[in-house]
């Protein structure tokens, strides 16, 4: 059946209608994985039993006119989300052998909401990377051309919708990581204010900015899919208590005289200039639209990315100290001892990058170096806020590339981390400052997809969904599919 | 900024990863070209500025000092590398 090629909202009505049942359409997507899809190596672990289980349970209820929305309809997770009784590995040999004992609330908020999970998608190892090429089960291929990377860290989520292997999938964002691949895939990624969606059950990066989110192929699936996600949980000490807006019925309206911001250092050295093309054609785009655009300084821009390095890695060399071989994960062949057992289980279960972050977190956080990177970084992180709470003064949007570059070819990259850092230039503030940020495509550089960010104030994720969706409306960059996979 | 080799097998152990030593090297370059890079930061001036560590400023909810969850240690240890009776084996730390 060729429903394959349909968005989450298409998909439902099609379900609701009877056009097709939920197991019929999970046995489709199933087999685009096994497949067309399978040189992509989007997927981890592909869950064919429970999906088909799953897809059954939402055709009953739907029979008995029970099902909500989006019941039925088929999606993924990124390998990040626990999922009770489903290998959970986080792109690491360290979880090779982990079975989840629990749920992610993303999880089980889209259970709740009757969504058949295809399976668990690749991804960097333990969120780290930008382009897919750190996962210990090999990197994702780009759809669009097979010798260029996804994007990461939610390369494999962001391969498997623009190839069609699903309409939909989750993804986290720390520094970039759905906006980035979503823009390198050619799909739209939402990142949504720090708090909006609980991270409890999602394997833990760096606490003070991971954020889960949806990827889809339009603006209209996210918002769809973050009205599911979204809430307040208390297991989550930063899950915020406020109400879930229905964002699927904020898309309407007008965007006449809408006030938009163009940073300034967003367009400057090291954008190229093909992406700079696509971007100011989208901003003629949005001019007919009766956008008022202004331009803004965001001062600090060039300073983010060094104090990420910072703050991502110190986190994460704490939250990753769980990971000891005693209670669960990798575990060395006969340890001599205790520390041995520590350090090679740890050292043999990390791939390199993990190594390398956590080691520079612990540098950063060791007696007498905390003041000159930590605490230095944190300082750094007010005043990129201020910039942005500066901007939104005058602005109600802030638009810019997602990234410097369409997707780069595998390898590129690997032997210089600084410029992979690079990758995530225009995307890591947002983080930094906790803000919303979304990225859909825009157009085309060489036949590789580039993306076009929004950016709002904390909370207005109805916004920005609504400007994506009215671009999408006169526009059809997010209807493409790679034609090998169309 | 430019980390030795000593330094670096220090860090290492510090962080209880093994790094093997023909590695050391490639971390050793690879670890002093973030720093160098993250140290352009102190060209900023930051005197006085409020250390920021949480995007929305939230103070930590408090709850109840309540049991919030039931047992599942079974449930827990059936994934751990090796247990016995209920316990988390790890090799002799007192001799």
């Amino acid at each position: 059946m060729s429903d394959t090629s349909k968005t989450v909202a298409e998909l439902a009505a099609g379900l609701e209608a009877g056009t097709y049942s939920s197991e019929e359409l999970t046995r489709a997507y199933l087999e685009r994985i096994r497949g067309a899809g399978a040189e992509l190596n989007a997927f981890i672990t592909v869950t064919e039993e429970q999906a088909l289980a799953a897809a059954r349970a939402a055709d009953q209820q739907r029979s008995k006119g029970e099902a909500g929305p989006l019941a039925g309809v088929p999606m993924a997770h990124k390998d990040i989300f626990c999922t009770r009784g489903v290998r959970t590995s986080c792109g690491s040999r360290m979880l090779d052998n982990f079975i989840a004992p629990y749920s992610a609330h993303v999880v089980e908020q889209m259970g709740t909401a009757g969504m058949v999970c295809l399976g668990k998608t690749n991804m960097d190892e333990f969120a780290m990377g930008s382009s897919n090429e750190t996962s210990y089960y090999g990197p994702v291929k780009n759809p669009w051309d097979t010798a260029a990377v996804p994007g990461g860290s939610s390369g494999g989520s962001a391969a498997a919708v623009a190839a069609r292997l699903a309409p939909a999938a989750t993804g986290t964002d720390t520094g970039g990581s759905i906006r980035q691949p979503a823009a390198l895939c050619g799909i739209t990624g939402l990142k949504p204010t720090y708090g909006r969606v609980s991270r409890y059950g999602m394997i833990a990066f760096a606490s003070s900015l991971d954020q889960a989110g949806p990827m889809a192929t339009s603006a209209e699936d996210c918002a769809l899919l973050l009205e599911a996600m979204a809430g307040f949980d208390p297991r989550d000490s930063t899950s915020v208590d406020r109400a879930v807006p229905r964002y699927s019925q904020e898309l309407t309206g007008s965007l006449e005289g809408l006030r938009v911001g163009l940073p300034k250092e967003y367009f400057g050295d090291g954008l190229d200039p093909d992406v700079a093309r696509v971007i100011d054609a989208a901003i003629d785009e949005y001019r007919k639209l009766g956008v008022e655009f202004r331009e803004i300084t965001l001062g600090n821009t060039e300073l983010a990315v060094p104090a990420y390095y910072v703050i991502a890695p110190a986190e994460c060399s704490s939250n990753l100290s769980r990971f000891d071989g005693v209670r669960f994960g990798y575990r060395c062949e006969n340890p001599q001892d205790l520390e041995d057992l520590y350090k090679r289980s740890r050292g043999e279960g990390f791939g390199a990058e993990v190594k390398r972050r956590v080691m520079v977190g612990t540098y950063a956080l060791s007696a007498g170096y905390f003041d000159a990177y930590y605490l230095k970084a944190q300082q750094m992180r007010r005043l990129i806020k201020n910039d942005f709470m500066a901007a939104f003064e005058d602005v109600d949007l802030i638009l810019g590339p997602t990234s410097p570059t369409a997707a780069f070819n595998m390898g590129e990259r690997t032997d210089d981390p600084v410029k992979m850092y690079l990758s995530d230039l225009y995307t890591i503030a947002v983080n930094l400052a906790g803000l919303p940020g979304i990225s859909l495509p825009a157009g085309f550089s060489n036949g590789r997809p580039v993306g076009l960010q929004l950016i709002g104030n904390y909370f207005d994720e109805g916004r920005l969904l609504n400007a994506a969706h009215r671009y999408q409306q006169v526009t059809d960059w997010h209807t493409r599919a790679p034609a090998a996979f169309a | 900024m430019s980390l030795s080799d000593e330094q670096v097998n220090e860090i290492a152990h510090l962080a209880r990863l093994q790094v093997e030593a023909g590695a050391v090297p490639d971390y050793a370059r690879n670890l002093s070209d973030i720093l160098s890079f993250v140290e352009t930061m102190s060209a900023v001036d930051t005197t006085g500025v409020e250390p920021l560590a949480h995007p929305l400023e939230m103070p930590q909810r408090l709850r109840e000092d309540a049991v919030t969850e039931g047992n599942q240690r079974e449930h827990f240890q059936a994934i751990a590398p090796q247990v016995e009776a209920g316990l988390y084996l790890v090799p002799r730390v007192i001799e």
